[in-house]
């Protein structure tokens, strides 16, 4: 690891949310369904603590992704993600994008259509890494692959500390 | 004389050889190990030649156990000046080899030798001497290249332990090397241990240098390697965005926490730095940074601590960080004052940093925070720091902070309106919290405990409008106060003479009069009892007799003559049966609370009328909150009884009475009797009484009673938990180590047993009382004892009561982590059982199930790769819960699921 070189060595850093805190209607049983999202509440702690795959540093304190950029709606069953890459040529960006895909797909439930793209203006070949990623066959054979794979879930590993 | 010395020399050649088998080299490092005990002296005498013979004989050492033998020779040698002779490299060589450790043991290893044990002999030999550092250096800047975790943290933690028997002569050629090795560790690596590892490596060399005798001529050698940390570290504290802030940040802190001398040079150059930094920046994040940096610098290690005559290494910065701290703490920023708050506790503990204006300013500003701060981690570090500060500025709080905190207290709500009335109850709780913060020493106590006892009086007298909820607030900060008492006598003389009197005033007043009083609600009585109890556990002893004498005499002669304002009436029987629930026997809490908690060596005046009393009362009081703390209270003085025909003569009363209304099934007090049988059960228990067999027996037996089955299998909950209010350590009760896993040695069998044989309607209630035996059991006894309860554990799951299944699961969960053998033929039940849960009713249920799932995916992979597919389905469906703690369990249990038998997974 000491020899190879980072390509941003000593990115901005921004603060986590901390865990969300747990409120009386989340404890009460009596309550029904709180839908989601009211109208359209942002569920970015799902895919706040995935990992960078070049830093230990989550994609949230690097602010590869935030609350604002994470829309959801729950009667569509549809969910769309905008995340930033650190620096526009960042060869990582289709990487991250399919981290946050899997990540969703792996804890939504099976109804909701999930939309993963860069924020629009934040990345040389956007158009590329888009179509990439909203290619559902490229996408399951991105996860055949098990050298690809093996990143993937190495970005959504919990931490080792 | 000779004899040694023919023997070692007749023993080195057949090693060299390597001739000898496994268990003869053993037996050969043995005889070296007791030769250099006995016959030091003659070994000596052979001059280097023995280190050579040792280095011959070890090469090519192969078998752990030999190499703990073998390391052990070595550091002898090292460490009882043997002569090395020319053979330093030699030595060196022979053991360097082995560095770093790369070792697993075999599964099922019988001798037990662990990686650590290898690791830290090793370690002793390589740096127990600085004749070694030429080589060892080196070789350790070499290996912090590696691309292997453990190597890296074995070269820092040996590099650490150089440091303390290494000088800067040693060092010096290497300064630069290091420093960079561990400057890239901490910078890159996303471990914490690596990153520790690497920060106390620099602490030590900078300690080491610091030892270093300063030379005329030459230039200071802990300068210049400061020099070197200074220059690669400082630039990144300009720049608070970005990563490395923090990385630069830890190493500056670990060399400026080394010695004294360290902290002058690194604080004198990093601190005006940072308050410039601090005062050009303007966003509240970029601020909140710095002063959390600044915060790592403020407090002095052990080690940098100044000596006597030495000044705080701050005082020259004294004046800008004070007005840097003030400044934060009124900024609008909820972090950035956390950040300050603690800041200020630093600063505020040391001497000569503060002058007395200085901690009046600091006293108004955490009196404004108090009163205005919303936010509770705000609130939490402004309790903190007033909490330090007042232990050593008591004057400056007595005088500025409890009159204004009492006057906002006792403001009168009806003068703020309606909608801010909740708000102002907000202020009135963080006001009496901070009252209980700052009371640790006895002068601001007598300031302080008489405004929260004033509460208590108002709120029986009706006036300002303190609701149940606030007195019950304040009830928890006496408690908080009264945990001083074992530390401070004249804490315990205050509580004595005035707060537990005015407190046993209030309560007999309120349940004397005919108006209904706060007072006599059970929640407020039941948070008056740990206030009483906590101060009575530290009472010394000659004011604890004197305390026990006028309780008895209140509760057993109505003799108020020790209470405040004496108007009572002249005939109080306080431990009759009433009644009206919310009469005098409710006081018998407050009796509990004050003769359980005494030491044990306290007498009890007249304790067996007492006893006698109690009895009656726990028999025939009607009123649950009533007979229960009486059947406490009987418990807890039985608990401490020293054994002898006295004691025998109440138990033999007792279980008599308890008998008799117990077995007769119409009686109308067959539930007083089970409490009392309870709570003399728990206390025998406790103390390991040969009666308490019997005792407990009866209830195992009472568990198929068709009417009190129920409370019975929970009433095994209250006998294994601490309970908190009586029974327990802090009250001085006679508790015997380990006896819970003593009474489920004892019982487990009659469970099962009992279990097997009861009715099929009639088995739940066993199955609530296993669970709860064996949720309050130890682990390693749980683990133990798995593979016997399994099938009874998997029965209660699929039992209907939502109880049974909370608590085994909760109790299945922690043995998951680390399951016996016993569940591998298990594993389908489990998994049926625990994926049909994960859809229940019960949020409580369907979380602690996900989590056991959870749990199951950490077991060896061969195990539970089978359920994968089943799994996942199975969790699709809480990911779509109603509830977002369900869903929050689906997703990691999932999740873990998913990374489970994949590549990059585990």
């Amino acid at each position: 690891s000491s020899g190879t070189r980072l390509e941003n060595a000593n990115p901005l850093i921004f603060q986590r949310s901390g865990e969300r805190l747990v409120t009386a209607t989340d404890e009460d049983e009596d309550k029904t369904k709180i839908i989601w999202n009211r109208t359209l509440i942002p569920r970015v702690h799902l895919i706040r603590s995935i990992n960078d795959p070049e830093h230990p540093l989550s994609l949230e304190e690097l602010n590869v992704v935030e609350q604002m950029r994470v829309i959801v709606n729950d009667q569509e069953s549809t969910v769309s993600v905008e995340f930033t890459p650190t620096i526009p040529h960042c060869s990582m960006a289709t990487l991250i994008g399919l981290s946050i895909k899997v990540k969703l797909l792996r804890s939504l439930p099976d109804r909701f259509k999930i939309d993963v793209h860069i924020t629009p203006g934040t990345h040389a070949s956007e158009d590329a890494v888009n179509k990439q990623l909203a290619d559902k066959e490229r996408v399951a054979a991105a996860l055949e692959n098990s050298q690809l794979l093996e990143v993937v879930n190495q970005c959504l590993s919990s931490r080792v500390m | 004389m000779g004899g040694t010395i023919c023997l070692v020399i007749s023993i080195f050649p057949d090693l060299f050889l390597g001739s000898l088998m496994l268990a003869e080299r053993s037996c050969v490092y043995n005889i070296l190990i007791n030769l250099m005990e006995s016959r030091e002296q003659e070994l000596k005498g052979l001059g280097a030649d023995f280190v050579f013979g040792f280095v011959q004989s070890v090469d090519g050492e192969r078998d752990p156990r030999n190499l703990l033998l073998a390391f052990q020779v070595a550091r002898n040698i090292i460490n009882k000046g043997y002569d090395l002779g020319k053979f330093v490299e030699e030595l060196f060589e022979v053991t360097s080899c082995y560095f770093p450790i790369d070792f697993s043991p075999p599964p099922n290893d019988p001798h037990g030798i662990t990686h650590e044990e290898l690791v830290l002999c090793l370690r002793a030999v390589l740096s127990g001497t600085p004749r070694f550092s030429e080589f060892l250096l080196p070789l350790i800047i070499e290996k912090l290249d590696s691309d292997v975790q453990s190597a890296k943290v074995d070269s820092l933690q040996t590099l650490a332990a150089c440091g303390q028997t290494y000088s800067h002569k040693e060092l010096a050629e290497f300064l630069p090397g290091l420093w960079s090795s561990i400057r890239r560790e901490v910078f890159q690596t996303a471990s914490e241990r690596v990153e520790s590892a690497g920060l106390s490596a620099l602490g030590t060399i900078t300690s080491c240098l610091s030892r270093s005798v300063l030379d005329s001529d030459e230039e200071d050698a802990l300068q210049v390697f400061l020099n070197l940390v200074l220059k690669d570290c400082q630039h990144h504290l300009c720049e608070p965005d970005l990563k490395l802030v923090w990385p630069s940040a830890k190493l500056l802190q670990a060399a400026n926490g080394a010695s004294y001398r360290a902290s002058l040079i690194v604080t004198s150059a990093v601190i005006p730095a940072l308050l410039e930094q601090y005062n050009n920046r303007t966003e509240c994040a970029q601020r909140r940074t710095l002063l959390e940096v600044i915060q790592g610098f403020v407090l002095p290690t052990p080690l940098s601590r100044p000596a006597e005559g030495e000044e705080s290494v701050l005082v020259p910065f004294q004046q800008s960080l004070g007005s840097v701290v003030f400044s934060a703490l009124v900024e609008s920023s909820t972090g950035l004052q956390v950040t300050a708050t603690r800041v200020l506790a630093a600063l505020g503990q040391q001497p000569g940093l503060f002058t007395p204006p200085d901690v009046e300013k600091a006293v108004d500003h955490l009196t404004r925070l108090s009163l205005e701060e919303e936010d509770s981690q705000l609130s939490l570090a402004v309790v903190e720091c007033s909490g330090s500060l007042a232990h050593l500025h008591p004057k400056a709080f007595i005088s500025r902070m409890i009159p204004r905190l009492k006057e906002e207290i006792f403001s009168d709500p009806a003068t703020v309106s309606d909608g801010l009335s909740q708000s102002n109850g907000a202020v009135r709780q963080r006001c009496v919290m901070a009252l209980a913060s700052v009371s640790s020493q006895a002068s601001v106590v007598t300031e302080s405990a008489p405004v929260l006892l004033q509460v208590v009086a108002s709120a029986h007298a009706g006036s300002c409008g303190f609701s149940v909820e606030e007195v019950i607030s304040v009830c928890i900060s006496l408690e908080k106060i009264a945990q001083h008492t074992p530390d401070t006598e004249e804490i315990g003389q205050f509580f004595h003479d005035i707060i537990i009197p005015r407190l046993f005033g209030l309560a007999l007043k309120a349940v004397l009069q005919s108006h209904s009083s706060p007072l006599t609600d059970e929640a407020v009585l039941s948070a008056i009892v740990p206030v009483i109890s906590t101060a009575c556990a530290g009472l010394k002893a000659e004011l604890a007799s004197h305390m026990a004498a006028q309780a008895v005499r209140l509760f057993l002669n109505g003799d108020v003559s020790f209470l405040p304002e004496n108007d009572f009436p002249s005939q109080i029987q306080l431990l009759q049966s009433h009644a009206e629930s919310r009469g005098p026997s409710q006081l018998v809490c407050l009796l509990m609370a004050c003769v359980c908690s005494f030491p044990r060596n306290v007498d009890i005046p007249e304790i067996d009328r007492l006893l006698v009393q109690l009895e009656e009362l726990s028999c025939t009081c009607p009123h649950v909150f009533a007979y229960t703390f009486a059947a406490k209270c009987f418990a807890g003085l039985v608990n401490k009884r020293p054994a002898g025909k006295a004691l025998d003569a109440v138990l033999e009363r007792v279980l008599k009475r308890i008998s008799v209304e117990f077995e007769n099934v119409s009686s109308t007090q067959r539930t007083q009797a089970f409490t009392l049988l309870l709570w003399v059960a728990k206390a025998l228990l406790l103390r390991y009484h040969p009666l308490s067999t019997v005792l407990t027996d009866k209830l195992f037996a009472s568990l198929s009673d068709p009417e009190l089955g129920s409370k019975v299998a929970d009433g095994f909950r209250v006998l294994m938990s601490d309970s908190p209010d009586v029974l327990n350590r802090n009250c001085h009760a006679d508790v015997r180590i380990m006896y819970r896993q003593r009474f489920f040695a004892e019982n487990s069998t009659k469970l099962v047993q009992g279990f097997n044989s009861a009715e099929q309607e009639k088995k739940s209630c066993y199955l609530k009382a296993l669970s709860h035996i064996v949720n309050n059991l130890p682990r390693q006894v749980q683990l133990a004892e798995l593979p016997a309860l399994l099938p009874l554990l998997l029965e209660a799951l699929s039992c209907p009561d939502q109880g049974v299944q909370l608590s085994t699961l909760s109790c299945l969960q922690p043995v998951l982590l680390e399951p016996p053998a016993a569940l591998n033929n298990q594993l389908e039940a489990l998994f049926t059982r625990l994926l049909a849960l994960t859809t229940s009713p019960a949020m409580n249920v369907k979380i602690a199930s996900l989590r056991c799932v959870h749990a199951l995916s950490h077991l060896p992979e061969h195990m539970v790769l089978p359920f994968r597919a089943r799994v996942l389905k199975a969790l699709a469906l809480p990911l779509d819960d109603i509830k977002r703690l369900v869903r929050k369990e689906a997703v990691s249990a999932r999740g873990e699921w998913f990374l489970l038998g994949s590549p990059g997974g585990r």
